[in-house]
């Protein structure tokens, strides 16, 4: 099978370019794209690329796979047809091969205090949840941070220092939900600017890509109903 | 939070407020005009300005004219943040745009007021 992989080394190289691989898959093997990177690092140890679970739990190994966004680790490469194109997550710095800066990716998350906030007095032993209160955290809890949503996003691409992104809206909206926080009113006054939510324009690409099969869309269109009946 | 002068309305939800507002007017005066030309048999100059000669017809037209710069105004300032990155050609662009607008609104208003 032939791969094309997005090669810039910052220290020697002028500009990035891309290069030829070829790989002997055996037979009735259905390895993941990750394995076969691997296989073909053993052969140029200068291949870069981040990686750690194999197993689609850490979100190391996201790159950008015949143009879409995914996990390696949980690509099979009997999808990619006779030719897998891989570069690395788009719209963010290159440190080398496919290894990015997500800096910008971790501010944005960083905005939206991804933690639970508690004015009350702390409980004597811990502050329950019914279960109904516990199940509308699912869909927003399971998300590993791979940026593969938020690289797939124009207008992350265009503001990503203004427009918090898919991946920190989920989160936004994962506290936001949260029948233990307080801080909801601060938290809404904080995301209504005419960036950080409302920069998305609803086209689904963070959708189509997510790896965990999740709905930053759907979380994005509660934190705007949620302004809306805060602002009317 | 991202401060946003140029921005029509205080807020990011003021602005998503009036584009969404401002589509659905005129998405319904499109149709309420579509419903008069295709109700209206042998439809000619008379008849035409006959229909903007009622005063209903005449606000709904003018406030649809108004909604419909604030519409452009809003899409197009989302426009030129996304794609015009250096400051002065999008200051440039957003003073035209303002320009457009008002002369839309008044020219409209004129059009209409005159009928």
């Amino acid at each position: 099978m032939k791969f094309s992989i997005y090669r810039y080394n910052p220290e020697t190289d002028s500009r990035p370019s891309m290069q030829e691989y070829e790989l002997d898959i055996p037979a009735g093997s259905d390895m993941m794209l990750l394995e076969a990177l691997m296989l073909l690092k053993d052969k140029d140890p200068t291949l870069t690329f981040r990686r750690a679970c194999r197993e689609g739990i850490c979100g190391s190994d996201g790159m950008n796979i015949n143009g879409k966004n995914g996990l390696a680790c949980v690509t099979p490469v009997s999808e990619l047809g006779k030719k897998a194109v891989i570069r690395p997550l788009p719209g963010l710095p290159v440190v080398r091969d496919l290894v990015v800066d997500m800096t910008q990716f971790y501010r944005q998350y960083e905005k939206v205090k991804p933690y639970l906030q508690n004015r009350n007095e702390p409980p004597a032993r811990e502050r329950l949840q019914s279960p109904e209160e516990r199940a509308k955290l699912d869909g927003l809890y399971e998300c590993i941070l791979c940026a593969c949503c938020s690289t797939s996003c124009p207008s992350f691409w265009w503001n990503p220092d203004k427009f918090v992104g898919p991946a920190g809206l989920l989160q936004a909206y994962r506290f936001l939900a949260d029948s233990r926080d307080t801080e909801t009113e601060q938290r809404l006054s904080d995301l209504d600017d005419a960036y950080s939510v409302f920069r998305c324009r609803g086209i689904m690409n963070c959708v189509s890509v997510c790896p965990k099969g999740l709905n930053p869309t759907k979380a994005i269109g509660h934190i705007r109903s949620m302004l809306l009946a805060k602002g009317v | 939070m991202v401060t946003a002068v140029t921005s029509l309305g205080r807020s990011g939800l003021h602005d998503w407020f009036i584009q969404r507002l401002s589509a659905v007017v005129m998405a319904v005066f499109a149709i309420y005009i579509g419903w008069f030309v295709a109700t209206t048999p042998d439809l000619q100059y008379p008849q035409w300005v006959a229909f903007f000669q009622q005063w209903l017809v005449k606000a709904f037209a003018v406030v649809t004219v108004i909604l419909m710069s604030l519409h452009i105004w809003v899409g197009m300032w989302i426009v030129s943040t996304d794609y015009l990155k250096p400051t002065g050609i999008r200051m440039v662009f957003q003073g035209a745009l303002i320009l457009y607008c008002l002369v839309i609104i008044v020219w409209g208003i004129q059009i209409l007021w005159s009928v």
